[in-house]
């Protein structure tokens, strides 16, 4: 340890202005402060004590929250693969497949993300924030398995460079990038974001061979289908899954968002810790709740009069309000800003779930277009409390 | 019946070296020194040069702008020396004290307001007037709405004013009954305190406040009893210097004795002394505590003022804290479990040990980074005010927006706990004052 901290000490001139390595100065920052905490002391005036936490514990905790649904999607994906093939498979071998078939997508997303954020921070003469470092694993874990890793690629940068680094980088971007990525891709590639054969590792390339006459047709389990229940429910408003299915997560689906338990386990991480808001989380629900109870009340479709806890467990809702809507730069950063636009996410949700027959998913659209109003329910949260300061002026 | 507020924002930081319900000693200060640099928008016009012998109360300097405002010496002695900065600026005006003190008298015959004034601009008390909005010493010229004395400090580690100032009570009303010529007296008294010796101050009104810091802080009292709005102005003042101003009314003379806490986890036997204001600080701390990567502050651990020891206590501060520096780098700091390690969230394992008491540095557990969390904030500070939006205002000097969101109603200690919560790093407290420094040049 001591070693390695007088080794850096010994390379940092080169990465200083005028060093062989300025240009890498950035970089040399964000791993030098990965390895220690930089020994900075508070100014002689001001709080001489701080908080230990910093953006790096910060993001550390959200990607901890998010383990419990990235390596249950993993073993998922590696599930229903093997379901589809009829292969015998344990806890493991679904896992290990799921990992491998992730992998690719997870690498691109940090590789190309990274490598704007350090550009950048370099270019502006910053240090490297650590936002992405949430960012790069969100992305791969929205998407189907089966996307490309190159298309993973270029939404990242996409989106870090259009959603985030022209607004001014980390803190000032309007929306959130990560789904901005799968927004990217989803109007972009929608034959591979979109329908019933995305959701399975391997299902559409397989389909194809069997049509060529590559592979016989038994490679595919007679009566397989790789449709999600949102799929099914767009299509004539009935699930073959159960609600413990959907609620455990024995369902196809973007990979991290299938699981509502293990989401559940990050959402307690996260709230517990004080990382997300649990205002947005809890008007989330109750925006469903009302939704899904009104549909029920004035619907006569069969989807309409579906109950409305069935929209907790399905598709990406809960994967979106605990991971998406409370990220703290594109939500309402006002305290009761948030309920309104959680409550809204909720509410905007389902009316595309159900209503909209061209989206089978609403909750990426609900949260971009929330993102882009949060700005908007602020203003209007700073209005009252202005408004409440000039109202006590004049009552006197 | 006075009534108490119960204020649910802010934190209590709970920290090793709380000093003990004693007096140690008296200490008489062999030099003390004036600073200007302890008031905020402030330019002095010095009264004196060095050799000039001077009783406690002549006036060592004088204000630029209100030349009736007078800063006395607190001791008699000689003037030895006047420390400037670049450009001439004045750092210190240091005396060197007798061993008695002799006392300037002044006329204590005031019944008007303004003859109250006028003896408290003559004998150096006005100075410890301090005003809502901006935090700079009270406007004589302007007409005060009221009078605010919070009679708790409830920062960590900071003076116990039920202790300090138990045997000061007939001065303290005394203080009372004088500033209530100025204006409507308001008291705000700590009410987790049974039997608290301020419940029954007269001549005030009173009442209790419930929570953790910053509830003892006066703005945040001043907000919820009598809010400051654009073109008023509430004078506040410390519980001791209205003590010191109960004995200028009865006796005619400067006596600016105080109670300070030495405190903090380097200190060896934290306690408090009885000694005189602008004391240097050596005559206090010398050999008292631990000198290896100790910090010094003059004031409390979340807005005071880092010293050596040749320096001098503050005007305003009552206590001296004395921590660890922080200077060290920290192998993975961030991402071990950190059962050691103090924080607002319970992204550390601390949170396990609620109780616990600790022994927190100097360091700063990370880098500047952008404004990304949202939140933290608004749990710490117990005021109708945006905090988040009223600091990203004042960066951006937007004066309109500065004063919608509030400005006039807060000080820089009333961000401590947001600074030292803060994710991102900033320096909270210094933005505030360069906001409020901005405000002042804008406005007055």
């Amino acid at each position: 340890m001591e070693s390695l901290r007088k080794y850096l000490d010994k390379i940092k001139p080169n990465f200083e202005e005028g060093g062989k390595c300025a240009k890498l100065k950035s970089t040399f920052e964000a791993f030098e402060s990965f390895l220690f905490v930089p020994n900075e002391q508070t100014p002689a005036k001001g709080a001489h004590i701080r908080d230990a936490v910093d953006l790096k514990r910060t993001i550390t905790v959200v990607l901890i929250a998010l383990m419990p649904a990235l390596f249950f999607g993993m073993w998922n994906v590696g599930y229903f693969h093997y379901q589809m093939t009829g292969e015998e498979s344990g806890l493991f071998g679904n896992f290990f497949y799921g990992l491998v078939a992730m992998l690719p997508n997870i690498i691109a997303s940090y590789v190309c993300g990274l490598f704007l954020e350090f550009m950048f921070a370099q270019i502006r003469k910053e240090q490297v924030n650590e936002g992405f470092l949430a960012t790069g694993l969100l992305i791969p874990m929205i998407c189907p398995v089966d996307t490309p890793c190159w298309m993973v690629g270029i939404a990242t940068m996409f989106a870090v460079l259009i959603g985030k680094e022209v607004f001014g980088g980390t803190g000032m971007n309007i929306v959130n990038p990560a789904l901005l990525a799968r927004a990217f891709l989803f109007f972009a590639y929608p034959g591979k974001m979109s329908g019933d054969v995305v959701w399975v590792a391997d299902y559409g390339k397989t389909l194809d061979l069997i049509k060529n006459n590559e592979l016989p047709a038994n490679t595919i389990v007679d009566g397989f289908s790789g449709a999600t229940p949102l799929g099914q429910l767009a299509h004539d408003g009935t699930t073959s899954y159960s609600v413990m299915d959907m609620f455990l997560g024995f369902i196809p689906g973007s990979v991290g968002e299938t699981s509502t338990l293990a989401i559940l386990i990050g959402a307690v991480i996260l709230i517990w810790t004080g990382i997300a808001s649990w205002k947005i989380m809890l008007s989330g629900v109750a925006g469903v709740a009302v939704m899904g109870l009104l549909l029920n009340a004035c619907g006569s479709e069969a989807y309409t009069q579906l109950p409305f806890y069935y929209h907790f467990i399905l598709g990406g809702f809960a994967f979106g309000i605990v991971f998406m809507a409370t990220d703290p730069v594109t939500a309402a950063q006002t305290e009761c800003g948030k309920w309104v636009y959680g409550f809204l996410i909720g509410v905007v949700a389902i009316l595309v779930r159900v209503v909209n027959p061209a989206f089978p998913e609403g909750v990426m659209l609900a949260i971009l277009l929330m993102n882009v109003c949060a700005p908007l329910i602020d203003h209007c949260v700073i209005r009252a409390n202005v408004k409440r300061r000039l109202n006590r002026a004049k009552v006197k | 019946m006075s009534k108490v507020i119960k204020l649910k924002q802010g934190l209590d930081i709970n920290l090793e070296g709380e000093a003990q319900k004693a007096v140690a000693q008296t200490i008489m200060p062999t030099e003390i020194s004036l600073k200007p640099s302890d008031f905020a928008c402030f330019k002095p016009h010095l009264e004196v040069k060095v050799g000039d012998k001077v009783k406690a109360g002549s006036v060592l300097f004088t204000d630029k702008n209100n030349p009736e405002i007078c800063f006395c010496s607190p001791v008699s002695g000689e003037v030895t020396e006047v420390r400037r900065a670049e450009r001439r600026r004045i750092t210190d005006v240091i005396v060197k004290a007798d061993s008695t003190i002799e006392y300037e008298k002044f006329d204590t015959n005031a019944s008007s307001k303004d003859a109250v004034k006028a003896l408290l601009m003559k004998s150096g008390a006005w100075a410890y007037l301090r005003q809502r909005p901006f935090n700079i010493i009270a406007n004589p010229n302007q007409d005060a709405k009221a009078v605010y004395i919070s009679t708790f400090d409830s920062a960590p580690l900071a003076a116990d004013y039920q202790f300090v100032m138990k045997d000061q009570m007939a001065d303290f009303q005394a203080g009372v009954d004088l500033l209530s010529k100025l204006a409507p007296v308001f008291v705000g008294y700590d009410a987790k305190v049974s039997g608290n010796i301020f419940q029954n101050v007269k001549n005030a009104t009173v009442n209790g406040f419930e929570g953790p810091h910053p509830a003892g802080n006066a703005g945040v009292q001043i907000s919820h009893v009598c809010p400051v709005n654009k073109g008023e102005m509430v004078i506040v003042v410390n519980p001791q210097d209205v003590a010191m101003i109960g004995r200028l009314a009865t006796k005619g003379i400067y006596d600016a004795k105080k109670t300070v806490v030495i405190a903090g986890s380097k200190v060896k036997a934290p306690a408090y002394v009885s000694t005189y204001a602008n004391v240097k600080v050596s005559d206090l701390v010398a050999g008292k505590y631990d000198s290896a990567d100790a910090r010094i502050i003059s004031g409390n651990v979340l807005s005071g003022t880092k010293l050596d020891e040749n320096g001098y206590l503050g005007f305003y501060d009552n206590g001296i804290t004395i921590i660890p520096e922080g200077n060290y780098y920290d192998f993975f700091g961030w991402a071990l479990p950190g059962l050691k390690k103090y924080s607002f969230t319970r992204t550390f394992f601390s949170w396990l040990s609620p109780s616990k008491k600790y022994d927190l540095d100097t360091h700063m557990h990370g880098e500047k980074r952008a404004y990304v969390v949202t939140g933290t904030f608004e749990n710490l500070v117990p005021m109708d005010i945006l905090p988040l939006q009223l600091i990203k205002a004042t960066l951006a000097q937007n004066l309109e927006l500065m004063e919608e969101l509030g400005i006039y109603e807060v000080a820089e200690e009333d961000f401590a706990l947001c600074e030292f919560a803060d994710t991102s790093k900033t320096d909270i407290q210094a933005i505030i004052r360069k906001g409020l420094d901005f405000m002042v040049q804008e406005t007055m």
